[in-house]
């Protein structure tokens, strides 16, 4: 009766092997590996882009399988970053001020070196003093605690307040945005404590490790590949049991769950904050790759393209997801990298850093229109999975919560 | 005989329309009633009052030995505590098995991390096997459940509530767009279903009703008109006024 | 008047501002009827003195080097003569000035009344004691009912500022008590001047004090008193850790501060002991410790003075300031209102269409923000053509309706009816068309900001006091938004396409089944909806940037509106609209700097608002509610 996890899903063993079998790759070819193949920089793209395959995840368990649409797991994903970001700002600025003062004929007491720091990062925002969001900015433990804490946290609080309130379908989606634009509007400000609109900074830097930009890249793109295969484990996990069974029927028919005795809300509420945990530390990951974060990655914008990706990799399916992540987010690169050459129309100069997002928008009209089941819908193809001949209402992971409801009556 | 669910004086207003008016009700422990009445008399409302999704404006639902009062719980807790319903649409989730299906509407812990660290015992995949054979279903079972007949459905769904073993079951029109067979299927196992616990069936067509030959409870205006046997309340006049009109 | 000129010739020869006060004086007090004449000749420099015998007289120039000369007195032409007889009395600025001053008793009883009313003018611009007397002198004279009002005002204000006697100050401070002007403000304001003192025990009982002080305080941290004291040389200046730190730095001696090794000062202590060493040696000042401060704070006592020595008058002035502070208060209310209510309406214009396909249709559309930049870019594109702004806004409102109109019914016919039944595809895919078309409007007008000018009798503001006003524009989109409410409610009340689309929305089988095809009523309601969101881009285009973001920044607004009002209820729609341009008005008020505050809490607000009534404010009850 009890076979194996991994025999169970194959699909799992495959992701796990071409996910080894890139990173190896990418290894052996990279700058840091004294190959030069791929550049230090393109490494930090494809170490950013196994962070958003992270957050794919994240978001197709939320929205492919328990069917909530939320439109701020950026949100999240930006919390993350910035807890592991003030860290690394700190520590860093530390270490500069340390250097700076060393030449200084007396020796610095505590204060003085807090203070100092306090003018290196806030200096830009008028400030000089430490806001209480940094009390634990000096301990990595701590500050890789809040990493999980405070976008967990939040979800919980929202996600409580939200579906307590028994808050479904666009409603929720709606909800889920305004929380997203409150917290960046929040951000921007610069008496937040996080540095207004300058956002972290420097954060490439590890405090205290001398080794060159080209082999740091590499240890975050390897921390990047464990984290997305253990994130995608956890997932596929989760969602393989009676749990997925559960959160799948809530998907497709909330009240039904209800009436089965599954206390829905604590179920959502878990997915929700679940999820959010994984955006925190996708977007841990993410930043000091990126270098720098500010209150514009937060945005609800952001969060819809998260929403855009898992639709065109196709939903309900946890490889449609990471390989719409990958897919979306290497191609944009790629287009508004203005490295495509410009395309003469009919005497009108195609420049496709401008064209790129016309194309995106209505390439995902057109995914949603025609293609309900993304990139992921072509393995169906091969394995000959084709859609069962439903009769009755077409309940699947192609429909939204609300749905049902309309369905219904 | 102990009464197992006892509904008295509950009234519902939705927007000014009293759609239940100072209803009372009692059923016991392992028996069957039919609820007829016309449309808009009340009966999915009332349904909706006892499954926890509505709430009444006033009046009181006890339920079980301790009489625990049913209008101030979640719809999950109710379920929990022993009541199941069926709805008038056969609602299974089509995108699963039918295995899946009555797994989860196996009497287990509910709560999330309960149901995730949750692996299925052996004991789990016998009964289901067993609820399986009931319903009719046993060769379906790897199948979605989106496949399966309107009829097959509506017995999975039956099967859904005897797993979850409920000491009250709600079913609201069972027989509807079924054939002459399934129906006779359907009453064999609501027959069966009664003999251990109570079974409320909502139904219009009075055929189904007689032959489930049991005590009728006729709702007209959100209030309780008769009850009593099938031939008793046909025979009351204002029941046929309200069934033939004036 | 030539010999008063005579009299005072050799300060007006050799004027300055100092000594020429008597010389005015005397001449303006004369009472000749002549005086205004000379001084204002004296004031143009057209004032020349006859080197031959000193007279003077006024000239004008008749060409550079001939003058004609008028007698002060008699004011007869004295004819023509060479300018090198006669010298120019040159008066300098500050004296021009007096000059003005005493011109002002008679400009203010000129026959001309523009000349009245400018003197008046310049007397509440610059205000001196000197205008009292001769202020109150023109009343009785005045003929013009409304230039002796405002005479009398001004009379009452300089009263307040500059009259020797305490009683009839008093009264006219009572008297403007509680009016909410700006000059009445800023009469009142100096009179309650305040500044810091401090002096050594008791609080002086000669002074007007305003109060009384203590150190540590939030009106006077501890910190700011001792400063205090240190500026009015009262206690020795604390030694500051920067201070300290130099100087210990400079006097290392051979790695050693005061007896400290150098390695050791990393710690407060240690450092404190290296000084006190050295301020022991006497090679800095010694170290002010806290006690010391303590002890110097408690034998001080501080207070502020107000600047007008009378108690009488400033517990008037403050009486008066107390009432008037209540009325600005509330006007200010009102005036919050107007803008509160200014800003619901803006919302209510963005949400109205939304609440149209969302409320009515249940179709959201992301790209209903797109529609808001489309109308505003078609009002610019308009204003490109016809150059007459009254006319290219006539132009362009229904021109935005048609162009959005087309759109929206365009989105609806090849997106949105395939997607009925799947809100969050719905969602996502009328997302996908509003990022493309806001990089198309990027792509085509560029990322800066375009004008969309409103016409010349938009510009300016209703007034209503020194407190209460708001711009034409503002009221005109006031207007905007209640036409659109009138306009909405005929055409789901009055019309047969409002009959049509309530009868889809509340059961589309049914509807279709009579005879209405509900293809039709969908694509014109989504039309609908759209056309209005063009026109509120017009609008708002009026008063924002014009940018391919414009949308964007009031979607989100729009689904709060609709959400906190309800979903399916134009009056919900209003509801929410006003609630949360009074509640954002409302944060800003409370916390001016700070707009993102306050739409940050606005958001927070909403979110728990929605715990509460997650239908909304007006909220469909029972099964209707399709719950």
């Amino acid at each position: 009766m009890r076979t194996s996890y991994f025999v169970r899903n194959p699909s799992v063993v495959i992701f796990l092997a071409v996910l080894l079998l890139f990173t190896l790759g990418v290894t052996a070819l990279s700058d840091g590996a004294g190959n030069g193949a791929i550049s230090t920089s393109f490494i930090k793209t494809l170490g950013k882009t196994l962070c958003l395959c992270l957050i794919a995840v994240a978001m197709d368990l939320i929205w492919g399988y328990t069917g909530i649409l939320s439109l701020g797991h950026f949100a999240f994903f930006g919390l993350g970053g910035y807890m592991v970001g003030m860290w690394l700002m700190y520590e860093r600025t530390r270490d500069i001020v340390i250097t700076s003062l060393a030449n200084a004929p007396i020796p610095p007491t505590e204060q003085e070196v807090v203070d100092a720091i306090g003018t290196q990062i806030f200096g830009v925002v008028g400030s000089s003093e430490f806001p209480l969001v940094w009390a634990f900015a000096d301990s990595l433990v701590l500050q890789l605690a809040l990493v999980v804490l405070v976008p967990g946290l939040l979800a919980l609080v929202f996600g409580w307040l939200a579906f307590r309130s028994r808050v479904t379908g666009v409603y929720l989606s709606i909800l889920t945005q305004a929380m997203t634009l409150a917290l960046a509007l929040y951000l921007f400000q610069n008496d937040s404590g996080l540095r207004g609109n300058n956002g972290l900074s420097g954060l490439q830097n590890l405090p205290g490790v001398s080794a060159p930009q080209s082999v740091v890249s590499l240890w975050f793109f390897w921390a990047s590949a464990l984290a997305l295969g253990l994130g995608y484990m956890l997932a596929s996990w989760v969602v393989s049991g009676k749990f997925g069974s559960v959160i799948r029927g809530i998907r497709d028919d909330e009240a039904r769950v209800r009436f089965l005795g599954y206390p829905v809300e604590a179920f959502k509420l878990f997915v929700f904050v679940l999820t959010a945990v994984l955006a925190g530390i996708a977007g841990a990951l993410y930043y000091p790759q990126a270098g720098i974060i500010n209150p514009a990655e937060v945005a609800p914008i952001a969060s819809i393209y998260l929403a855009v990706w898992v639709a065109i990799g196709g939903r309900g399916r946890l490889y449609g997801a990471v390989i719409g992540a990958a897919f979306v987010s290497l191609i944009s690169t790629w287009f508004t990298g203005g490295q495509v050459p410009s395309v003469n129309l009919l005497g009108y100069r195609v420049d496709w850093v401008e064209w790129w997002q016309v194309i995106l928008g209505l390439s995902f009209v057109l995914v949603t229109l025609f293609a309900p089941k993304g990139i992921g819908g072509l393995v169906d193809l091969v394995t000959g999975r084709l859609a069962p001949n439903r009769h009755g209402a077409d309940y699947g992971p192609d429909q939204g919560a609300l749905m049902e409801e309309e369905g219904r009556k | 005989m102990s009464t197992l669910l006892e509904v008295s004086g509950v009234s519902v207003t939705f927007d000014g329309f009293r759609a239940i008016n100072n209803l009372s009700f009692q059923i016991g422990p392992a028996e069957m009633r039919a609820i007829i009445g016309p449309n808009g008399a009340g009966k999915t409302t009332f349904m909706d009052i006892v499954t926890g999704k509505t709430r009444p404006d006033e009046g009181r639902v006890l339920w079980g030995e301790k009489s625990q009062s049913l209008t101030r719980m979640s719809e999950a807790k109710i379920a929990q505590a022993g009541i199941g319903r069926k709805f008038q649409r056969p609602t299974v989730f089509e995108d699963q098995s039918v295995f899946d299906n009555l797994a989860m509407a196996l009497r287990k812990p509910r709560g999330p991390l309960a149901v995730l660290w949750y692996r299925p015992a052996r004991a789990d995949a016998e009964r289901v096997h067993e609820l399986a054979a009931e319903i009719g279903l046993s060769d379906q079972l790897s199948r979605k459940s989106g496949e399966l007949s309107h009829g097959q459905k509506q017995w999975l769904e039956i099967g859904m509530l005897l797993a979850q073993e409920p000491r009250l079951l709600l079913v609201d029109e069972p027989a509807a767009g079924m054939t002459h067979e399934e129906r006779e299927h359907t009453t064999a196992l609501l027959v069966e279903a009664a003999k251990t616990r109570a079974v409320v069936v909502v139904e219009h067509d009075m055929e189904f009703v007689r032959r489930l030959n049991c005590k009728v409870t006729v709702l007209h205006e959100g209030a309780v008109l008769a009850e009593g046997s099938l031939d008793h309340v046909t025979a009351n006049q204002q029941v046929i006024d309200v069934y033939l009109g004036r | 008047m030539q010999a008063l000129l005579q009299q005072h010739a050799d300060t007006i020869v050799k004027s300055s501002r100092r000594t020429i006060g008597p010389a005015i004086d005397a001449i303006a007090a004369s009472g000749l009827e002549q005086a205004q004449t000379v001084l204002q000749k004296w004031q143009a420099r057209a004032m020349w003195q006859r080197d031959s015998d000193g007279l003077f007289f006024w000239a004008e120039e008749v060409d550079r080097d001939t003058l004609r000369i008028f007698d002060f007195d008699s004011g007869d032409d004295l004819g023509t003569a060479p300018d090198d007889e006669f010298s120019q009395i040159k008066p300098n600025s500050g004296i021009r000035a007096l000059l003005g001053v005493a011109l002002v008793q008679f400009q203010l009883s000129d026959p001309n009344p523009q000349r009245r009313l400018d003197a008046l003018q310049a007397i509440q611009r610059n205000a001196e004691a000197s205008h009292l007397q001769p202020l109150r002198n023109s009343i009785e004279s005045e003929t013009d009912a409304g230039i002796r009002a405002t005479k009398e005002r001004l009379e009452n204000l300089l009263t307040v500022s500059f009259d020797d006697d305490e009683a009839a100050r008093i009264a006219a401070i009572e008297d403007i008590a509680g009016n909410i002007s700006l000059d009445a403000r800023s009469t009142l304001n100096p009179l309650l001047a305040v500044s810091p003192q401090v002096s050594e025990g008791a609080v002086p009982a000669d002074r007007n004090v305003a109060r009384t002080l203590k150190p540590g305080s939030a009106a006077l941290p501890r910190d700011a008193a001792y400063e205090m004291l240190v500026a009015e040389g009262l206690a020795p200046a604390r030694i500051s850790p920067e201070a300290m730190r130099a100087a210990l730095a400079e006097n290392i001696t051979d790695g050693r501060v005061g007896g400290v090794p150098v390695g050791r000062l990393s710690d407060m202590a240690a450092r404190e002991t290296a000084y006190a060493a050295l301020a022991e040696a006497g090679t800095v000042p010694a170290f002010v410790r806290e006690a010391e401060v303590e002890a110097a704070l408690a034998r001080h006592s501080f207070y502020e003075v107000y600047a007008e020595p009378s108690k009488a008058v400033t517990d008037a002035a403050r009486a008066a300031m107390n009432r008037t502070q209540r009325n600005v208060h509330m006007s200010q209310a009102f005036d919050l209102t107007l803008d509160a209510l200014s800003l619901a309406s803006i919302f209510f214009l963005a949400a109205i269409g939304l609440a149209i396909t969302f409320g009515v249709m249940g179709v959201i559309n992301m790209a209903h923000g797109e529609f808001i930049m489309m109308g505003a870019y078609t009002g610019y594109v308009v204003q490109q053509i016809i150059p007459n702004y009254t006319a290219s806004i006539l132009v362009s409102l229904p021109l935005a309706f048609a162009v959005t109109f087309a759109a929206g019914v365009a989105m609806e016919r090849l997106v949105i009816r395939w997607l009925y039944d799947r809100p969050l595809e719905t969602l996502l895919a009328t997302f996908g068309i509003s990022i493309a078309l806001q990089q198309i409007a990027k792509n085509i007008f560029g990322t800066q900001a375009r004008p969309l000018t409103s016409p010349a009798w938009l510009d300016g503001a209703w007034t209503l006091n020194d407190v209460v006003s708001i711009s034409y524009i503002r009221i005109a989109i006031f207007v905007l938004a209640l036409i659109f409410l009138a306009l909405f409610l005929f055409i789901m009340k009055r019309t047969r396409l409002g009959l049509e689309t309530r009868a889809v929305t509340q059961n589309p089988r049914m509807a279709a089944s009579m005879g209405i095809n509900p293809d039709r009523v969908n694509m014109l309601t989504f039309g609908l909806g759209s056309g209005i969101a063009g026109i509120a881009g017009v609008a708002i285009g009026l008063f924002a940037k014009v940018t391919s973001e414009l949308g964007q920044d009031y979607i989100v607004q729009s689904f709060m509106t609709v959400v906190v009002g309800g979903v399916g209820n134009i009056w919900g729609t209003l509801a929410g609209a006003t609630m949360i341009g009074f509640f954002q008005k409302g944060v800003e008020w409370l916390n001016p700097s700070n707009t993102l505050a306050a739409q940050t809490y606005m958001i927070v607000f909403i979110i728990i608002f929605i715990q509460f009534r997650p239908r909304g404010i007006i909220a469909l009850k029972g099964r209707a509610a399709g719950d």
